[in-house]
C-alpha cells in the first residue's frame, strides 16, 4: 500500500490504486536539446489508463474543496470540469472517458492523494515512444503517421472511453489518440507563440518545424505536443487535456 | 543669478528637442504619419468569406477597429469525394477578409474553438511588431487572446498561423488577407473579389477519394497534389463562378497562402489594366501575369469590355488543369465584335494533360468489370474532374468552341463516336444539334473501365437516351 500524506486537510481518504505498468529506464532526446543531448530517464511505473471522470469524482467527493463550484480561481479557470452537470455528477456516457478541463493543480493533487505524482515530460515521452509492438517506434513512419492523423483532427463531440485507442508495447493504453496529458514540468517546454524567433542566447530553443536545432524535424506530432504544453497555464482547463499518474 | 545658465540650458534643450521633432517627421513621412493619427471612436470590423470583400471604407479619420477572429478545425471537402481536415480562420479556407484603414488602431481578438485539437496563433503581415502578433496570440483550445497594433503601412497583407510546426499549420489552410486601405482610399470600382491560392499535400494522389491525411514528405518536397483557389477544387466554378457585367471595372484582391508555391496569376482573355505588385503601393499597368509569392499578395484591376467566361489560373499551367488552380469570372452583356470577333481560336484554352504525349502501353492486369451503377458513379466523378472544363457542368459546352452533350445527335445513333472521341481525340469540323464546331478534343489517357464509365454516364444524363458500354467495347475501339 502506498503511503498517504500525513498533512491534515491536504488529502482526505484514499482512492483505489489503478493498474500501473513498468517502463524500463532509457534515454530520451528532448526535441530542442542542444547537440541532441539525451536525458536519462530512470525506470518508473505509469498508470495504464488516463484518469477517468469516475476516478476524478471519487477524488472530488473525498476532497470537496476541489468541486467545481468551490475550487479556488487561482487553481482552476472557468472551464474547470465544464463537462460535468454539477459538482458531483455528469452524464454517464462520459463516466469512463478521460477527465478533461482539469487544471494542472487539480491533476497534481489527485496524483499526490494516490501516493503518486504527475510524470515528468521526459518520462511521458519515453513511454509514448512505444507502438503496439515496439518499445521505440519513434522512427517508424507508419506509427508516426497514425499519431499525426489523430493530432490533425478536431475533438469528437463525446470523448471515447479509456482503453479505446491502442495498447502499447508496455501494456499502457491511450498514450496517443485520446487526449493530451499534463506533465509535471509542462512549462519548461521550449516553444513560444513566436515559433520562428532567432533571438539568441535561446536560439536553440525556439523554432517551428524545420529548425536546424530541433532534433527530429519530421516528427511533427512531438512538435504539436510541445506546442500544446507551451500554450497552457497551470490553471487552464482544456477540453482535450487530461492526465495520468506515475510513481 | 543663475538665470543666464537657465536660459542657456532652455535654449539648448529647445534646439535639441526641435532636432528630434524634425527627425521624427522624416521617419513619419515614410509611413504617412500613421503613428500620430488621432483615434476617433471605434467599430467592430465587418469580416467576409471569400470571394466577398467588406465594403470600401468611407471615413476620413483613424478609428479603433475591433477584429474578432475564430480558429475552427474542421473536416471539409477538397473536391467531390475527397475530404481533408482543414484548420481555418473563421470556418473556411481562406480565412475571413479584414479591411482597415492606414492609421487605424486594430484591437485583435483571436479565439480558439474549444473543439480544436491544437493551440494556434496569428501573424498578420500588416503588423509592425514581434512575430506580427504571433507571440501575443498563442491561444490554447477554448481560450481567447488579445493584442492591439497600429496599421502603419497601407497594402494588402497575408495573415497566417505561426504555431509550430508552422509549415503544417499553413498547409492545412490557416491563411487569409488583411487590407490596409491607404488614407486616400482606393479608386472606386464596380466589383471587388477576394481570391486566395494555396497548395495542399495529401497522402493520396489528386482525386483519390476518402479522408486524405496530410503528407509531410510531399510538403517538404514542395510537391503538392492540389493547387487551388479559395480552399477547394471548383470553389469559383460552376454555380460558384464570380459574376460581373460588360462595362464594369473589377478589382481582385489576390493572396497566396502557399505554403510552397509561387503563383503566376493570370486571367485568360483579360489584361490587368492596373496591378499593385506584391500588394504594395507602386502601380504597374498592362500586365498579363503577375507573380505572387507564398506569404504575399497582389491587387489586379481590369475593365470588362466583352462578355464571356474569363478564367483565372496559376499559369504554371499543370497546376491549373491537373491540380485545381482554376476559377471562372462569368461576364454578361453586349458583345463588341470590334474588340473581340468571337473566333474560337482566340478563346480556346488547350488542356494539355497527359494525353498529348503518348505513354507506352503498360501490361496492366485486366481490371474487374464494373456494374452499371458503379459506372454511373465513377463516370460522374470523372466527368466533374475532367470533362467539365470544356463541356461544362450542365453539358451544354461553349458556343462555337466545345460541343454540347445535351441531347446530342452526334452520338445518339452510334455510341462508338463518343468512345472514339475520348480514346482517339477528335479534330476537324463536325455538326452537333445543327451547329458547326471546328475545334480540337485531345485524346484522354483513361483506362478502359474509366472510359466505359464516363461514356455510360453521359449516355444516361444530359437528356440522352440511355445505354451502357463495357470495357471490352472500349478496348475494341482502340484497335
Amino acid at each position: 500500500m502506498s503511503f498517504l500524506y500525513s498533512f491534515p486537510g491536504l488529502c482526505q481518504g484514499k482512492s483505489d490504486i489503478t493498474a500501473m505498468a513498468k517502463i524500463k529506464g532509457g534515454y530520451y532526446t528532448p526535441l530542442y536539446s542542444p547537440n541532441a543531448e539525451q536525458t536519462e530517464v530512470k525506470s518508473f511505473e505509469i498508470d495504464v489508463f488516463p484518469v477517468t471522470n469516475s476516478d476524478f469524482l471519487a477524488f472530488v467527493k473525498q476532497n470537496p474543496e476541489w468541486r467545481k463550484s468551490k475550487v479556488k480561481s487561482i487553481f482552476a479557470d472557468s472551464n474547470y470540469l465544464k463537462q460535468w452537470e454539477s459538482d458531483f455528477s455528469f452524464n454517464l456516457k462520459i463516466a469512463n472517458s478521460p477527465v478533461v478541463n482539469v487544471s494542472w493543480f487539480a491533476a497534481k493533487k489527485y496524483c499526490e492523494c494516490q501516493g503518486k505524482r504527475l510524470p515528468e515530460t521526459a518520462e511521458w515521452e519515453l513511454a509514448a515512444k512505444a507502438s503496439e509492438t515496439k518499445a521505440d517506434a519513434s522512427k517508424d513512419p507508419e506509427f508516426n503517421q497514425w499519431v499525426l492523423n489523430w493530432v490533425t483532427k478536431p475533438n469528437p463531440p463525446v470523448l471515447s472511453a479509456v482503453g479505446s485507442t491502442f495498447r502499447n508495447f508496455y501494456g499502457v493504453y491511450d498514450m496517443h489518440g485520446l487526449v493530451w496529458e499534463w506533465t509535471y514540468d509542462f512549462n519548461s517546454a521550449l516553444t513560444t507563440g513566436e515559433s520562428r524567433g532567432n533571438s539568441s542566447p535561446d536560439n536553440t530553443l525556439f523554432c517551428g518545424g524545420g529548425s536546424f536545432s530541433a532534433n527530429d524535424v519530421t516528427n511533427y506530432a512531438s512538435f504539436m505536443r510541445f506546442a500544446l504544453r507551451s500554450s497552457v497555464k497551470a490553471r487552464y482547463g482544456v477540453a482535450n487535456l487530461g492526465f495520468r499518474c506515475v510513481k | 543669478m543663475k538665470s543666464g545658465n537657465y536660459f542657456t540650458k532652455l535654449a539648448l534643450f529647445l534646439l535639441v528637442a526641435s532636432a528630434f521633432i524634425t527627425g521624427c517627421d522624416k521617419k513619419n513621412s515614410q509611413s504617412g504619419n500613421a503613428q500620430n493619427d488621432k483615434i476617433i471612436g471605434e467599430e467592430v470590423a465587418i469580416l467576409t468569406f471569400a470571394p466577398d470583400v467588406p465594403p470600401p471604407i468611407t471615413r476620413n479619420h483613424a478609428t479603433k477597429m475591433i477584429v474578432n477572429l475564430e480558429v475552427i478545425e474542421k473536416e471539409m471537402e477538397m473536391m467531390d469525394g475527397v475530404k481533408y481536415n482543414f484548420w481555418t480562420f473563421g470556418g473556411q479556407v481562406p480565412g475571413k477578409f479584414i479591411r482597415v484603414r492606414e492609421g487605424d488602431l486594430v484591437e485583435f481578438h483571436l479565439k480558439n474553438d474549444p473543439s480544436s485539437k491544437l493551440p494556434h496563433n496569428i501573424d498578420l503581415h500588416a503588423v509592425t511588431g514581434p512575430g506580427g502578433g504571433a507571440v501575443s496570440t498563442f491561444t490554447a483550445p477554448g481560450h481567447e487572446t488579445q493584442f492591439s497594433f497600429t496599421a502603419l503601412n497601407p497594402g494588402l497583407f497575408i495573415y497566417h498561423c505561426a504555431t509550430a510546426p508552422v509549415g503544417m499549420h499553413i498547409a492545412n489552410g490557416m491563411y487569409g488577407l488583411i487590407l490596409v486601405e491607404p488614407k486616400a482610399g482606393l479608386p472606386k470600382v464596380d466589383k471587388e473579389f477576394y481570391v486566395c491560392q494555396g497548395d495542399f499535400y495529401t497522402k493520396g494522389s489528386y482525386g483519390e477519394s476518402g479522408l486524405q491525411p496530410f503528407d509531410m514528405q510531399k510538403a517538404l518536397d514542395e510537391n503538392p497534389d492540389y493547387v487551388v483557389f479559395n480552399g477547394k477544387v471548383g470553389a469559383m466554378s460552376g454555380e460558384n463562378s464570380l459574376k460581373a457585367k460588360v462595362g464594369e471595372t473589377v478589382r481582385l484582391f489576390v493572396g497566396n497562402g502557399g505554403p510552397g508555391l509561387t503563383s503566376s496569376f493570370h486571367v485568360i482573355g483579360e489584361i490587368f489594366d492596373n496591378v499593385y505588385p506584391e500588394g504594395g503601393s507602386t502601380l504597374n499597368h498592362n500586365v498579363q501575369t503577375t507573380l505572387i509569392p507564398p506569404g504575399g499578395s497582389a491587387i489586379t484591376e481590369f475593365k470588362l469590355n466583352v462578355p464571356g467566361d474569363f478564367i483565372m489560373v496559376d499559369h504554371a499551367i499543370f497546376r491549373a488543369f491537373n491540380k485545381g488552380a482554376l476559377g471562372i469570372l462569368k461576364v454578361d452583356g453586349a458583345e463588341n465584335k470590334s474588340i473581340f470577333s468571337g473566333q474560337q481560336d482566340d478563346r480556346i484554352y488547350q488542356p494539355e494533360g497527359g494525353a498529348v504525349q503518348s505513354m507506352p502501353e503498360t501490361n496492366a492486369a485486366p481490371a474487374k468489370p464494373l456494374s452499371k451503377s458503379e459506372k454511373l458513379e465513377l463516370g460522374k466523378a470523372l466527368y466533374s474532374s475532367t470533362c467539365i472544363a470544356c463541356h461544362q457542368a450542365d453539358g451544354k459546352g461553349i458556343e462555337k468552341a466545345f460541343p454540347p452533350l445535351v441531347k446530342s445527335d452526334y452520338f445518339a445513333s452510334d455510341p462508338q463516336k463518343i468512345i472514339r472521341a475520348i480514346t482517339h481525340g477528335l479534330s476537324g469540323p463536325i455538326t452537333v444539334n445543327g451547329k458547326l464546331y471546328d475545334g480540337v478534343m485531345p485524346k484522354q489517357s483513361l483506362s478502359d473501365n474509366q472510359v466505359a464509365s464516363v461514356v455510360t454516364y453521359v449516355l444516361n444524363n444530359f437528356g440522352n437516351k440511355g445505354g451502357e458500354v463495357d470495357a471490352e467495347d472500349i478496348a475494341k475501339s482502340r484497335k
